[in-house]
């Protein structure tokens, strides 16, 4: 298999974590689930940073984001599929 | 713990051995200092001062030491007397602006039967008690440099977990690495520790069905409670943002606690449970296993608090680069970010980015970090040694009085 350029802990999750440097707006991506082996594609909307996350469907504001399919925030802001997802439209739900 | 009877506990299993050095009181230790150990802040000048007089010993200056009172000196004792007695130190100088408390701790590290001489500052000055303590010092170490380090069982090894500028790449890499690594010894009868609990903070329900039983489960989660109430809810002025997640983490993709919690479990790995839950500084007494101790996430408050409690070996899984030492505990640092590996290669001993790139398995990682444990147990410097890394850092519950 080529060499992914994002990551997915478990099934459930609607988000993956990017795992290449350099990663531009418009690359068609290859995403691996690796509780699965599943194969996934995507084209990425922003540019986004190594380790930093991107949206696998269309996320509305209030959205409960699942990774390692548990519940890790609540969306602040929408996010259409490959988009990025970080501070700027995740919220913890604690503290 | 029925198997130390039956003579083949003390033999090595396979290449699972190491070689180590045995102290009086049974405990094994991978690492040989002689320590100049400060009672107080006050004390800190003296004991670098016999540390420059003689070469191979090693002062641990620190902040502490007067006018705490109740749980904060307790955990103090516990911690100043945990690190000379913990088994990667051949004997220990103490040295205290007076003699009462120099003593408590004396008497403290005694009990392990390792030789240790204390020294009061009061009615003899700086310059005297550093002559005097010099010469002790000098003494433990000529004993300390001919002891030799003997074949050991992996069982003997104590090995602590605590990550550091995590990122995305821990929950993906390190940290499953370090947690292949327990589930793998952990049945060979090694003895483990985790903690963290503020980082716990989204995963509770995750480490509360970790435990052992439910009883210990019941008694985590009051810790974790604990910890919300009386520290989190308490003094929070918001929502933590930037220092829970920190802003390396955030930098590294981490947006917020629950996430990093998730990522932070996975150094405990599938299979192992943990069999007590440990205070700041408390050595287990529940035989060989995995334990949880209540501490902090900063990083060197933790491992100073691992090492306390008698770990030998620390597992340190880091994605934006902590770069973290202990003085007497060396701390191997493992990164699965490429960038990292990359850009600070001299802080890291495992890189195990292949995990992102889909060429390395969990399994192969996991066995990678053993050899690297052993190589380490059996006197491999790690990155933080060989860069002087000494951060000794005790853990202060209130204001002194």
């Amino acid at each position: 298999m080529a060499t992914p350029h994002f990551l997915v802990h478990s099934p459930k999750d609607n988000v993956g974590v990017v795992v290449v440097e350099g990663l531009r707006a418009g690359t068609d991506m290859l995403g691996v689930i690796t509780e699965t082996d599943k194969a996934l594609k995507l084209k990425a909307s922003d540019d986004i940073p190594i380790g930093h996350k991107v949206a696998l469907k269309p996320l509305k504001k209030g959205d409960t984001v699942f990774k390692y399919g548990e519940d890790i925030g609540r969306m602040s802001a929408d996010a259409a599929a490959g988009e990025h997802v970080h501070v700027q439209n995740l919220k913890t739900k604690r503290w | 713990m029925a198997a130390k009877s039956d003579g083949k506990r003390r033999k090595p299993a396979g290449n699972l051995g190491f070689r180590g050095w045995r102290r009086a009181n049974g405990r094994v230790g991978v690492r040989n200092h002689v320590v100049i150990l400060p009672l107080d802040d006050l004390s800190n000048a003296a004991s670098e001062a016999v540390a420059n007089n003689i070469k191979g010993t090693l002062a641990l200056p620190h902040a502490y030491g007067r006018l705490q009172f109740g749980a904060d000196l307790d955990l103090f004792f516990r911690t100043l007397i945990g690190t000379g007695s913990n088994p990667n130190v051949a004997a220990v100088v103490v040295i205290g602006i007076e003699d009462g408390w120099t003593t408590r701790v004396v008497e403290g590290i005694a009990k392990t039967g390792k030789p240790v001489a204390g020294f009061g500052i009061e009615g003899h000055g700086d310059i005297a008690t550093v002559a005097q303590a010099s010469h002790k010092a000098k003494e433990f170490l000529h004993w300390a440099s001919e002891l030799e380090r003997e074949p050991c069982p992996i069982s003997e090894l104590w090995v602590s977990t605590k990550c550091g500028e995590s990122d995305t790449t821990t929950g993906l890499a390190s940290c499953p690495t370090v947690g292949n690594m327990y589930d793998k010894l952990i049945p060979k009868d090694i003895t483990g520790v985790f903690g963290e609990t503020s980082e716990i903070t989204g995963a509770e329900h995750i480490a509360k069905s970790r435990a052992i039983n439910g009883k210990i489960g019941e008694k985590w989660m009051q810790v974790f409670q604990a910890y919300q109430d009386e520290v989190i809810e308490a003094h929070k002025v918001d929502s933590l943002m930037d220092s829970q997640p920190t802003k390396g983490n955030i930098a590294g993709g981490l947006t917020t606690i629950e996430e990093k919690a998730l990522g932070n479990l996975e150094k405990i790995g599938r299979t192992s449970r943990y069999i007590e839950v440990l205070g700041p500084a408390e050595a287990p007494a529940a035989g060989p296993g995995l334990y949880y101790m209540d501490t902090s996430s900063a990083a060197a408050e933790c491992v100073t608090l691992m090492a306390a409690a008698g770990f030998v070996v620390h597992t340190f899984p880091t994605g934006q680069g902590n770069v973290i030492g202990n003085p007497i505990v060396p701390v191997i640092k493992i990164s699965g970010n490429p960038r990292t590996v990359r850009t600070m290669a001299e802080h890291i001993d495992l890189d195990v980015s292949g995990i992102l790139r889909r060429e390395l398995t969990l399994e192969k990682a996991g066995d990678a970090l053993i050899d690297m444990l052993i190589r380490t147990a059996n006197g491999r410097l790690t990155a933080a040694e060989a860069l002087g890394h000494r951060e000794f850092v005790m853990t202060k519950l209130y204001r002194s009085a």
